[in-house]
């Protein structure tokens, strides 16, 4: 039953073969959805271009409800799936550092890297930007070590934490994503009027 | 409208975004884990300090355990996707025509500018990530998406961080006749 440990199934080279695959496609999808363009992700914070919103939570919701689909089915176990441990406090603030970095920026990591690859000037500057930042972690993690490891809650799961079944947490999220851009085109076209995005 | 014909070449949301869930599932069925990129390039700096100050590197806790004594912080998948995204990004920008050397701004400022903000923005979007155990892709879309509680909180985190700064700012974004 899936996931597989791919390094023993198809080998090294072939492990690498298919993350490179991987990569690829995700850097072709987002090339193509245009967050090569940095005014895209930036036009989100003004409510003018909803495309970062409306393509993360699709994609996010699709998958999740692939994998519940395919662990209801039997088909993937999903206690061996890779659930982002959660330490909430550092999450948060690495988060709000984010949102303020994407609103300078007009970037995040991955798509700064499909910016730098179609040579635009701004997502190279802003690559640059980000190895300084992390490097910058680097040295200074262990001033705030304690922070940085506190309240870690584990594998904590969106259903585990509200006590309802996986299937109607995603379908409560699918509910609400649709909401959210039907309200969110609205709007839109209410502030800036014209057509959808894209 | 040239504007509007080139605008129409990127795909529609919805569709990207079926995509990309799609990919997004076929990688945790394949694999048992999700996508990533900043910590791709974390490793990437990593090795690099690794050669060139090895001995910092050795003594420094958190740098260590990517790539202290015999480990080797590129032998993981994550460097293999990074490498995977920008060849990606290439071929999809060459084949529509978009790989051209110019600065994407806001037409209020200038081409230095947005340099200069771009890289404070990347510095800040580095740090972040590190501080948050993953980026967007890594954190947000990936936990996201098998409904890690800390994910959605960051996913939050992120958003509210942007738009609380947006304001500020607008300059940066705003289009041409300020009026």
């Amino acid at each position: 039953m899936a996931p597989f440990e791919l390094n023993e199934v198809v080998g090294q080279v072939g492990a690498w073969t298919i993350y490179t695959m991987i990569g690829f496609a995700f850097g072709f999808i987002l090339e193509s959805a245009g967050f090569g363009d940095s005014r895209r992700l930036a036009g989100q914070f003004y409510w003018r271009d909803l495309t970062a919103m409306k393509v993360m939570f699709t994609a996010i919701l699709v998958a999740a409800v692939l994998i519940f689909w395919a662990t209801a089915l039997g088909w993937l176990d999903y206690d061996e799936v890779w659930v982002n441990p959660t330490y909430l406090w550092p999450g948060i603030v690495g988060g709000l550092i984010m949102g303020v970095g994407a609103v300078f920026g007009g970037f995040c990591p991955g798509t700064s890297l499909v910016g730098a690859a179609t040579l635009k000037l701004d997502a190279i500057w802003f690559v640059a930007g980000t190895a300084v930042g992390i490097l910058g972690f680097g040295e200074t993690v262990a001033l705030f070590n304690d922070f940085w490891h506190s309240s870690h809650l584990g594998r904590l799961t969106l259903q585990d934490w509200l006590g309802l079944p996986a299937g109607v947490v995603v379908l409560g999220l699918v509910g609400i994503a649709i909401l959210a851009f039907w309200a969110g085109d609205i709007l839109r076209r209410r502030i800036y009027g014209g057509t959808n995005e894209s | 409208m040239a504007k509007r014909a080139k605008r129409d070449r990127y795909w529609d949301p919805y569709i990207a975004g079926v995509l990309l869930g799609i990919l997004l599932f076929a990688t945790f069925f394949l694999t048992g884990h999700g996508l990533g990129s900043s910590g791709g390039v974390n490793r990437i700096l990593v090795a690099i300090e690794d050669l060139v100050i090895p001995r910092h590197v050795d003594t420094t806790p958190y740098l260590a355990a990517m790539a202290g004594a015999e480990r080797n912080p590129l032998d993981h998948w994550i460097v293999w996707q990074v490498a995977g995204i920008l060849a990606g990004g290439f071929v999809s920008g060459w084949l529509r025509g978009r790989v051209r050397a110019e600065t994407r701004r806001g037409p209020q400022i200038t081409a230095r500018t947005r340099w200069v903000t771009a890289f404070v923005g990347g510095i800040l979007m580095g740090y972040g990530a590190r501080f948050a155990r993953g980026c967007t892709s890594g954190q947000g879309v990936s936990g996201g998406a098998v409904l890690s509680a800390g994910s959605w909180a960051f996913l939050l985190a992120v958003f509210a961080g942007g738009y609380m700064m947006a304001w500020f700012v607008r300059r940066l974004w705003q289009p041409g006749d300020d009026t």
